[in-house]
């Protein structure tokens, strides 16, 4: 890899991070829906006690980490809506006409889409500490290579999406067909142990499922799947949506 | 060997043959103007032309570089400024400038000067920090033009340069077009649907329509090809007027309609001294001399048999317009 193409993935990045911090309406909107999950449902089911809810802690810890997936999920899948943007504003001409490889550019975007969905899980972490849930403190920094993982996974699946779309609309109802389902179905919400066996095959059969358990692994210390399990499916989700990403980017014409 | 060069390019889409076997051989250091109606096949060529497209058949070149086997050394010499607007709306002017120059691996100071260089050129250095989507139509296009311009390309495609803008606007960006040409001494390539737009840039210009080259020529050779100007003559007395032109040698017809006469001669300005000796000499008094100079209309009205679709054109815009707005909200 030459300089020219780190130089057109730095400036991908750029210009997403750049994009992102002029929008402050978009950040307030992508953050506030897991915000007052977090605040209303952690709040209001306080004082019940969910069973399979590891012993010592209370509702508000299990919920922070799965908003927090849930943001950085949902910020990341806006990454995809981005390259509609760019399609329908004829932006996306300008990229893909540039003498670099797509692989760049599609890196960039990744990494761009990332970063953001990295601050936005960050202020949902902070807003969950602010309500008094316990995070372990040594635990933020794997967690975050976490959010990471999650968010390559996210940007994959959205690019791999967007680029068959022409519609922002479409796009955006395919987010809430597809991502709240499987978001409800995780663990993001309840445990895997308070739930039915039908549900609870549903819910092992979810991939989202154990991304947001390895974060709550980490952040909090309990996970209902060993850890290993965690990385290894993140791992696996996160190459795989990012070859194909890349894959249906590449061979996308303007 | 030309700059821009093609043999037989042809694309198809779901059957329909959008272009069709074209050969192209534009020269270094000219303006090319592609001349036609909308969906004559414009665009689809200036796609191919620029590696955004593939062929169906036949090939393409641009500086030697082949567009199917070598994208990304054509990439590297040409500068495209598309038909749609093609800016980053939230970010500013220098912003979009220096995304593109990364983009085509120029350093920094490279970068600094060059922008700086190619805004004074469209006259927008002191707009260079306000947000793109303060801009208006014709600063937009401007940008474009000074954003296609950063990388030094040998070509510079621009489709449909002025498509939306109003008329002072238009004939700004077609100054600023010339300038470019000259200053940068860049081969520019241009589709226009306009005119006046192909007749007044171009040094020539290739007129398409349903896919196909019907001529390649200057403005003015094709112009030349209707059969040179009209004089028309209004006189008290038209009858011996007409008998006495016809036996002239330089005149190629007359024609009579009531109290005036349609003489078609070459270099018609050079004729009309001409045509009033024979009349004083016949005692016949003129009372007005009117020169029509063929207009690249007639031309294109005499190759396609139609005036170009002006009224779809709009329609077209209206849509992109309207499309535009959507996206605004």
């Amino acid at each position: 890899m030459n300089s020219a193409e780190i130089q057109a993935i730095y400036v991908m990045w750029l210009r997403h991070v750049k994009r992102f911090v002029r929008a402050r309406s978009r950040l307030i909107a992508n953050v506030i829906q897991p915000f007052f999950f977090l605040a209303f449902l952690g709040m209001g089911l306080r004082p019940i006690n969910f069973p399979g809810l590891p012993s010592g802690l209370v509702y508000l810890d299990f919920l922070t980490p799965g908003m927090i997936a849930m943001s950085v999920i949902f910020s990341s899948m806006f990454a995809g809506l981005s390259v509609i943007w760019d399609r329908q504003f004829g932006f996306l001409k300008e990229t893909l006409i540039a003498p670099v490889s797509r692989i760049s550019i599609v890196i960039g975007k990744t990494l761009g889409g990332s970063t953001v969905a990295l601050i936005q899980g960050i202020v949902i972490l902070i807003a969950g500490m602010l309500l008094g849930a316990r995070i372990s403190i040594p635990g933020t920094i794997p967690a975050f290579i976490f959010m990471l993982l999650i968010a390559f996974f996210a940007v994959g699946l959205g690019l791999s999406i967007a680029v068959t779309l022409k519609d922002p609309d479409v796009f955006s109802l395919i987010m809430n067909l597809l991502m709240m389902p499987l978001i409800f179905l995780s663990t993001a919400f309840f445990p895997l142990e308070s739930v039915s066996d039908w549900l609870r095959t549903i819910m092992y059969l979810n991939p989202l499922t154990y991304l947001v358990d390895g974060l709550r692994g980490f952040l909090i210390g309990s996970s209902s799947i060993p850890l290993v399990v965690d990385l290894s499916v993140a791992l696996g989700l996160c190459a795989s949506t990012t070859v194909l990403g890349a894959y249906m980017f590449s061979r996308s014409e303007a | 060997m030309g700059i821009v060069e093609a043999r037989g390019l042809t694309r198809v889409y779901d059957g329909l043959v959008a272009v069709d076997h074209i050969d192209l051989d534009v020269e270094e250091g000219e303006i090319f103007g592609f001349l036609g109606p909308n969906g004559a096949g414009k665009t689809t060529t200036i796609k191919m032309l620029t590696t955004l497209l593939r062929p169906t058949e036949g090939e393409a070149r641009i500086c030697g570089y082949d567009v199917i086997r070598q994208p990304s050394q054509v990439r590297r010499v040409i500068g495209v400024v598309f038909q749609d607007p093609a800016l980053d709306d939230r970010l500013t002017g220098w912003e979009n400038l220096d995304f593109h120059a990364r983009l085509y691996g120029l350093g920094k100071r490279e970068r600094e000067e060059r922008i700086e260089e190619v805004l004074r050129l469209v006259d927008l250095s002191e707009w260079a920090d306000e947000l793109v989507e303060n801009y208006s139509g014709g600063m937009r296009r401007r940008l474009e033009i000074a954003r296609g311009l950063i990388h030094w390309p040998k070509v510079l495609f621009l489709d449909e340069p002025t498509l939306g803008l109003d008329v002072q606007t238009r004939r700004a960006i077609w100054e600023y077009i010339l300038a470019l040409n000259k200053r940068e001494g860049v081969t520019v390539f241009l589709t226009t649907h306009y005119m006046e737009e192909a007749d007044y840039l171009s040094h020539r210009v290739a007129i398409i329509d349903h896919g196909r080259i019907l001529a390649v020529d200057e403005p003015r050779n094709l112009k030349d090809m209707i059969g040179g100007d009209v004089v028309i003559v209004g006189c008290s007395d038209p009858r011996p007027l007409a008998e006495e032109l016809r036996r002239q040698s330089w005149v190629k017809g007359v024609e009579a309609h009531g109290g005036e006469l349609s003489i078609y001669v070459d270099h018609g300005e050079k004729k009309i001294p001409e045509i009033i000796m024979v009349a004083e000499r016949l005692g016949v008094s003129v009372d007005s001399v009117l020169l029509r100079k063929p207009t690249l209309e007639d031309v294109y009205l005499r190759f396609t048999g139609r005036r170009i679709r002006e009224e779809a054109a709009d329609a077209v815009e209206k849509m992109r317009n309207r499309a535009m707005r959507r996206w605004r909200r």
